[in-house]
């Protein structure tokens, strides 16, 4: 029950304070669920967001339901993804009663151009962090470096990029 | 009705790989084109306060769509459709993924696709400061916030926070400076 409780908590948070999409919630995530609560190892925790980022749906629902099961089964997985989605319906449900006085207020204009800026410093963030530990030799950086070209500049999709590098590593290592 | 809406979200959320800004152009589709259920130009707003908000953008827009059409029953019914397949397919792999990602092989596959989950969110970092017309005191923003989070122990919430309300009273201020 404790568990369940620090999990609801946990993901109603980052729920609240994901803005600008998925990767943008990594690092509140990764502090969360592995600094404060040490539920699973950086590793894990990157092996799963690349799962996410192969399967249908949002990043943000993926990792919460898997992260849930890590830490407590299917109960886990409902409760994870209950608490990150209910900031959104709280949120969407207050905007949608009071949707004019939301779109010509230009506080919320200000803060969302405002916290722009410090979106992209989180998803960089992220990337390196995650560098941190994917980086583990030389021939990591290198696929690292081929996908990061592929990606953005070749037009390759993640799923085929995340397929590529699994493939390359059972060859390379 | 519901059940309609349902099966619409349900398959938006069940075919778009690639998370939220992905599924825009397929919910678009599915709802404005096919359905009819919203115009087009109600649409890009919903979409922009979707934006602006937290949480996943393509649940923001199914709850707000659901409002629209049917209320708060229509609200819990597109969220649910879009959120469940996710749910599932993530719930059967979650039961597998722990019992052999030890195996030699997946071992391997991930020690390939761990630098690739870089280069994924670098390529997203790419493109994204690319788009958004930087200059000197918002690319100092972006750096300030990556050294922060990365060598300190202060939470992005605290950054999101200050930043917006810095941004508030700012813009605020110079308002009221230029009415005079």
């Amino acid at each position: 029950m404790g568990n369940l409780i620090k999990l609801f908590v946990s993901f109603f948070k980052i729920g609240a304070f994901s803005f600008g999409g998925g990767y943008a919630m990594l690092p509140l995530m990764k502090e969360t669920v592995i600094d404060h609560h040490n539920w699973l190892t950086n590793a894990e925790f990157i092996d799963i967001l690349a799962i996410s980022e192969m399967t249908p749906g949002p990043i943000a629902i993926n990792m919460a339901t898997f992260l849930g099961y890590r830490v407590s089964g299917f109960i886990g997985s409902a409760v994870a993804t209950i608490a990150v989605v209910l900031p959104s319906f709280i949120v969407m449900s207050l905007i949608f009663h009071f949707v004019n006085k939301f779109k010509d207020s230009p506080y919320a204009d200000y803060f969302f151009r405002g916290i722009r800026p410090i979106v992209l410093g989180l998803i960089a963030a992220a990337a390196v962090s995650v560098a941190m530990d994917a980086y583990v030799d030389i021939k990591s950086v290198i696929i690292s470096i081929v996908l990061f070209y592929l990606v953005t500049f070749k037009k390759l999709k993640a799923i085929p990029a995340i397929i590529l590098a699994g493939l390359v590593g059972i060859i390379v290592y | 009705m519901l059940l309609d809406m349902f099966k619409t979200f349900f398959k938006i959320g069940a075919f778009t790989i690639g998370g939220g800004y992905a599924m825009i152009p397929i919910i678009q589709e599915e709802i404005v084109d096919k359905k009819g259920w919203i115009k087009e130009e109600d649409f890009l707003d919903v979409v922009a306060v979707s934006q602006g908000s937290p949480g996943p953008v393509a649940v923001n827009v199914s709850i707000f769509v659901g409002y629209k059409l049917n209320g708060l029953k229509g609200a819990l019914t597109c969220m649910l459709g879009t959120v469940l397949p996710s749910f599932l397919i993530i719930l059967l792999i979650a039961t597998v993924f722990f019992q052999y990602r030890n195996h030699p092989v997946i071992a391997k596959m991930f020690m390939g696709i761990r630098p690739a989950v870089v280069a994924l969110i670098a390529s997203a970092v790419y493109k994204m400061a690319k788009r958004s017309n930087l200059n000197t005191i918002k690319i100092l923003v972006g750096i300030a916030t990556v050294l922060i989070i990365v060598f300190t122990d202060i939470s992005p919430v605290y950054l999101i926070i200050i930043g917006g309300l810095f941004a508030i009273i700012y813009n605020n201020s110079k308002k009221k400076i230029e009415e005079g």
